[in-house]
């Protein structure tokens, strides 16, 4: 079981890697969410793994898994929402801005105005 | 006055100005006036303790941990000190009602100057050393402002980044000279370090300690070869000339080394040191004076051979070295600041500083010429004005200073040196005041009205009252020296009078004084050797330094941030993987302490889909909507992780989230491209497949041997499972330790994603208003539209199913303290509730229908969050103390209430909020881009009576 778990977030880290070196911003944006789901799965297995084990008090049962990971975790998910949110719009408003959708800004692109503005 | 207040009233004075700009210049100056003025009073009402030698103090631990102290001491030193930073200040403020045109913003300038006595109050009241040196970049930064006050002016931008540049730098080595003497020390106080002389000079530290302070003290007060800065920074308003940098912020440096005397002289190495580095910055600053042609830089370069004169008079070690400072430093601050104010009104008057154009001013202006001509005559060192007297010290110490070995050495270039500066301030009077009248000056010169030349008055009486009565300053003289000497040395019985009888200094004078007559009447020649006289211009040599340090900034820089996020990213991964790797061949690893649990076919299935979903996302991510579909995937086979694991809360979240995510990137994707186009490279796809399989492995591994193994301590969440039943009363220990444990960590993630929300909404607001509003309206959809964007199985479905959600979302509310559930789940739960309606009924019926506006459910949510914290204070209980009790009402069963529930609900509204501001602000850019948008919620309404054109414009618009 930890073998799966553990190559997931090696897999999803890798996807992740992947995509957030590509040249657009979609699939960066896609990269980089990725990239948060293996940080907070392995955040989340740093309470290591257990089965049937949730941390709800219950009567006749002494053995939970650990909480904490999980509230840390669960604050984490809400914050990465906000946190694409915040990413996906300016990427949006850089493509309807310049109707170009590229994430590197190249000084010796050609298209490139920037330069001429520096001066001044 | 308390020190505290006497230190923060400028500094709220500061806030004064600003606002009074609009009621006059006037009424600006005079609120300025009143609160130096107060600052004055309140310094003079510790007067008596003064004098009867003792020291004030006061103090608040403010960092005690780091020895950061808010400590504030007042001795004779620091008293002296902050009654010429306060007096001249209340003369110059005065000086520039008048001096500033119509056109200056006043309200700015007085904030600027305000802040600058502040600072330099608490500069010389500080006991503090930390404390000192904040305040001490305080006065460079405020010193900046006031040298760029013209903005329009060239020379003023760059007289204030190079006064900038050159002072912070000496600040920066002060930092670490000053942290070197607190660790020798073991205390950043003062007061105590002034106390162990021999400990610090014993320490093998004392020499960098001493040469980093110094770094600091003579880039300040414009010390050879720092002293190119103070000239370039003449581009101020003559108000600031004559202020900061002739009266008082350039002898913040000396004020220092005046201050760490008692610890710090006396050595071989302070003697060297700041004897040479004055003695040249004294001849050098002299002989350029004499050169100069602008009125301002001849008093500039004058400055700087002034403070050279007082540094060497500090480098001597010696007692009566330290009274003639101390006393140099009054009589310098009154006729300088006196002389610049004249030559302000000189430029006012003429329209000119140059003084090849000026000469013969004597009748066309009697008052100024009175005021300077005496000014000019106590720097020359004529007898009956204070300058004589404290010159003939100098003299007379330099005649004891043997430096090098050669016993002649100082005393030949203190004469040399003094004669240049006699000649210079002939020069002064000789060829702006005396001379034929001429008809050729700019403007016409007359008298300024009192406004100008009072305060330069009222200096020059006291250049002409401690000249013939010095007796009367003897005594504060006196006891100025003795507190700068401290324990490490003795006020020395001389007494400063005008005759002392024909001793070696009063030839010396003679000699300069008439050396300097006749040097004048040589004046033309010497001008002529002068310029033809090769020398390095101090301004290139900056220029030169600064622009290799900014290439090789470049040849750093560029390389490494050129602008390519892709690269940043690359450099970012290989990186942090290679010091995982370094951490991984130099650690050691212990044998797996837990064993390996095992893996039915449902996780293998779930592990399957996972793979495939993000092997798909890789493979296939140029089909943008596709791959938006497999994240989709992905993130359910997290949230269906999670609940394997025993993580119920966590599922419920990033299952919510995922729909919510994925709403928002679909709205994003309406505008966006819908294919990535081919552009990188085999071999860049190669390199990059590289990185990520090194970082995929790298994660992998770590993970799994973390997951083998148990923690090497006790979790501190064994805590929370056996308190939050007892202490937070609930069983749903996620749940409590997200809203009672931990609720400043939450209350703090809520106002994080409040802001998130916040800064969407702002960048939509800019986008809409800019170009990119017009783009938006003139856009064709680049694929055909849906014939019914609203239809009516949908519409009615979202309508019934809205109150079961909202049921379920509170339901998911309430039971989140003892089951899974709780505030943000129901937000992100009743979101979705919302945006469905959107969705289905469209932007204008349903935002016609929204009673509150989003960020009013952001600030509602973190202000009950904030207040049911702020309510444990009131029964004396630390912010976010959360209580709990059981309650019965008849029908019902006994339930819990409890205040981390109303917390819970701050959370529950913050989401809501943050979560509907974002989708809302994308959904608003839809809406201008020429979606078909109804009031109406359906395109076809069997109950609706409308006009027919109405309806067919909505549908032919739709089928396009």
């Amino acid at each position: 079981m930890e073998l799966l778990v553990a190559s997931a977030i090696g897999i999803l880290t890798a996807g992740g890697l992947y995509l957030t070196l590509r040249l657009r911003t979609f699939p960066v944006i896609l990269g980089i969410s990725l990239l948060t789901y293996a940080v907070n799965v392995f955040l989340f297995t740093s309470g290591r793994l257990a089965i049937g084990a949730a941390p709800i008090l219950r009567d006749g049962v002494s053995t939970y898994t650990d909480p904490l990971p999980q509230a840390l975790v669960l604050t984490a998910i809400v914050i990465s929402f906000g946190m694409s949110a915040v990413v996906v719009m300016i990427a949006l408003g850089a493509f309807l801005g310049a109707d170009d959708d590229h994430v590197d800004d190249l000084p010796d692109a050609e298209t490139d105005s920037d330069q001429k503005g520096d001066e001044a | 006055m308390s020190l505290f207040i006497l230190v923060a009233l400028p500094f709220l004075g500061a806030l004064l100005p600003g606002l009074m700009n609009s009621a006059g210049r006037s009424a600006t100056a005079g609120v300025t006036f009143t609160v130096s003025l107060t600052a004055f009073v309140g310094l003079l009402t510790n007067l008596p303790t003064i004098l009867e030698g003792e020291v004030v103090m006061a103090r608040v631990d403010w960092m005690p941990l780091m020895g950061l102290n808010f400590t504030l001491m007042l001795d004779g030193l620091g008293f002296f000190f902050a009654l010429l930073i306060l007096g001249i200040g209340l003369l110059i403020i005065a000086y520039a009602r008048h001096y500033l045109g119509r056109d200056d913003n006043m309200g700015q300038f007085f904030t600027y100057l305000l802040l600058f006595q502040g600072a330099m109050v608490g500069i010389v009241l500080s006991d503090n050393i930390l404390l000192l040196i904040i305040f001490w970049e305080l006065t460079s930064l405020s010193s900046f402002l006031l040298i760029g006050y013209w903005k329009h002016l060239p020379e003023g931008r760059q007289g204030a980044r190079m006064a900038l540049a050159v002072t912070a730098m000496g600040g920066l080595a002060m930092i670490a000279g000053m942290l070197i003497l607190g660790q020798i020390v073991g205390s950043y106080d003062l007061s105590e370090i002034l106390q162990h002389r021999d400990l610090i000079q014993a320490d093998p530290l004392y020499v960098p300690a001493l040469v980093l302070i110094l770094l600091g003290c003579f880039t300040k007060s414009a010390q050879f070869p720092f002293h190119f800065w103070l000239p370039h920074a003449m581009a101020a308003p003559t108000p600031v000339s004559a202020y900061l940098h002739s009266a008082t912020m350039v002898k913040a440096g000396i004020f220092l080394m005046a201050r760490m005397w008692p610890v710090l002289s006396g050595t071989p190495e302070w003697f060297v040191i700041v004897t040479s580095a004055g003695l040249t910055t004294m001849v050098l600053g002299a002989v350029i004076a004499l050169f100069k042609h602008d009125l301002k830089a001849l008093l500039a370069f004058s400055t700087v051979s002034h403070l050279g004169l007082i540094t060497m008079l500090l480098g001597t070690g010696t007692a009566f070295g330290a009274m003639a400072a101390v006393f140099h430093i009054l009589n310098h601050a009154t006729f300088k600041a006196a002389l610049f104010m004249s030559a302000g009104i000189v430029d006012h008057a003429a329209h000119t500083r140059d003084i090849r154009r000026l000469g013969g001013l004597s009748r066309l202006m009697p008052v100024t010429f009175l005021i300077a001509t005496l000014a000019a005559l106590s720097m020359a060192g004529i007898p009956l004005l204070n300058g004589f007297l404290s010159k003939e010290m100098m003299l007379e110490e330099s005649g004891r200073t043997v430096l090098f070995g050669t016993p002649w050495l100082v005393p030949a270039l203190a004469t040399f040196g003094s004669l240049f500066s006699a000649a210079y301030s002939f020069r002064l009077i000789g060829h702006v005041f005396l001379g034929p009248k001429r008809d050729d000056y700019p403007a016409t010169p007359h008298d300024p009205g009192a406004g100008l030349w009072l305060p330069p008055a009222i200096l020059v009486a006291l250049v002409v009252l401690i000249g013939v009565a010095p007796f009367v300053v003897e005594p504060f003289v006196k006891l100025v020296t003795a507190s700068l000497l401290g324990a490490a040395g003795v006020v020395p019985e001389a007494h400063i009078k005008i005759w002392h009888g024909l001793v070696p200094a009063l030839f010396l004078s003679l000699i300069a004084v008439f050396g300097g007559l006749i040097l004048l009447s040589v004046f033309k020649p010497a001008l002529r050797l002068w310029d033809s006289t090769p020398r390095p211009e101090a301004k290139a040599i900056y220029d030169a330094i600064v622009a290799a340090a900014e290439g090789l900034a470049r040849a750093i820089i560029l390389p490494l941030h050129n602008g390519a996020f892709t690269r940043y990213a690359a450099i970012g991964a290989v990186t942090i993987f290679a010091a995982g790797y370094h951490a991984w061949i130099t650690g050691t690893l212990d044998a797996p302490t837990r064993t390996m649990q095992p893996a039915g076919a449902v996780p293998i299935a779930g592990w399957l889909m996972l793979l495939g979903a993000t092997a798909g996302m890789v493979l296939l991510h140029r089909n943008r909507l596709l791959s938006l579909i497999l994240i989709g995937i992905v993130g359910l086979m997290v949230s269906i992780g999670f609940v394997f694991f025993s993580a119920p809360d966590l599922a419920m979240t990033q299952f919510t989230v995922e729909v919510v995510t994925i709403i928002l990137m679909l709205l994003a994707l309406n505008f966006l491209p819908n294919r990535t186009p081919v552009e990188s490279s085999v071999l860049r796809r190669v390199r990059d497949a590289g990185i990520a399989v090194a970082g995929g492995v790298a994660t992998f591994g770590l993970s799994y041997h973390f997951m083998l193994r148990d923690a090497v301590s006790t979790p501190i969440s064994e805590f929370h499972l056996a308190n939050s039943y007892k202490g937070g009363g609930g069983t749903n220990v996620v749940n409590v330790i997200l809203v009672d444990f931990r609720g400043f960590d939450t209350y703090g993630e809520i106002i994080v994603l409040g802001i998130a929300a916040l800064l969407i909404y702002a960048l939509t607001e800019t986008l809409l208003r800019g170009p990119v509003r017009a783009r938006l309206l003139n856009r064709k959809p680049d694929q055909p539209r849906a014939g019914d964007t609203h239809p009516m199985m949908m519409v009615v479905l979202t309508r019934v199913l809205l109150p079961i959600v909202l049921m379920v979302g509170f339901y998911i509310f309430l039971r989140g303290h003892n089951d899974p559930g709780g505030g943000f789940i129901a937000g992100l739960i009743v979101s979705i509730a919302v945006v469905m309606q959107y969705m289905a009924s469209g932007f204008g019926w349903t935002s016609a229908r929204l009673r509150y506006p989003y960020h009013g459910v952001i600030g509602a949510g973190v202000l009950t969050a904030g207040l049911t914290g702020i309510g444990s204070w009131f029964v004396g209980k630390p912010f976010l103390t959360s209580d709990f009790t059981y309650v019965r009402i008849p029908p019902f069963k006994e339930f819990e209430l409890a205040t981390a529930m109303l917390f819970d609900l701050g959370v529950f509204l913050a989401v809501v909020g943050a979560v509907m501001l974002s989708l809302e602000s994308f959904s608003r850019l839809a809406r201008l881009a020429s979606e078909v948008d109804d009031d109406h919620p359906m395109d076809i309404d069997p109950s609706r009576e409308e006009d027919d054109a109405d309806g067919l414009t909505s549908t032919a618009r739709a089928g396009v």
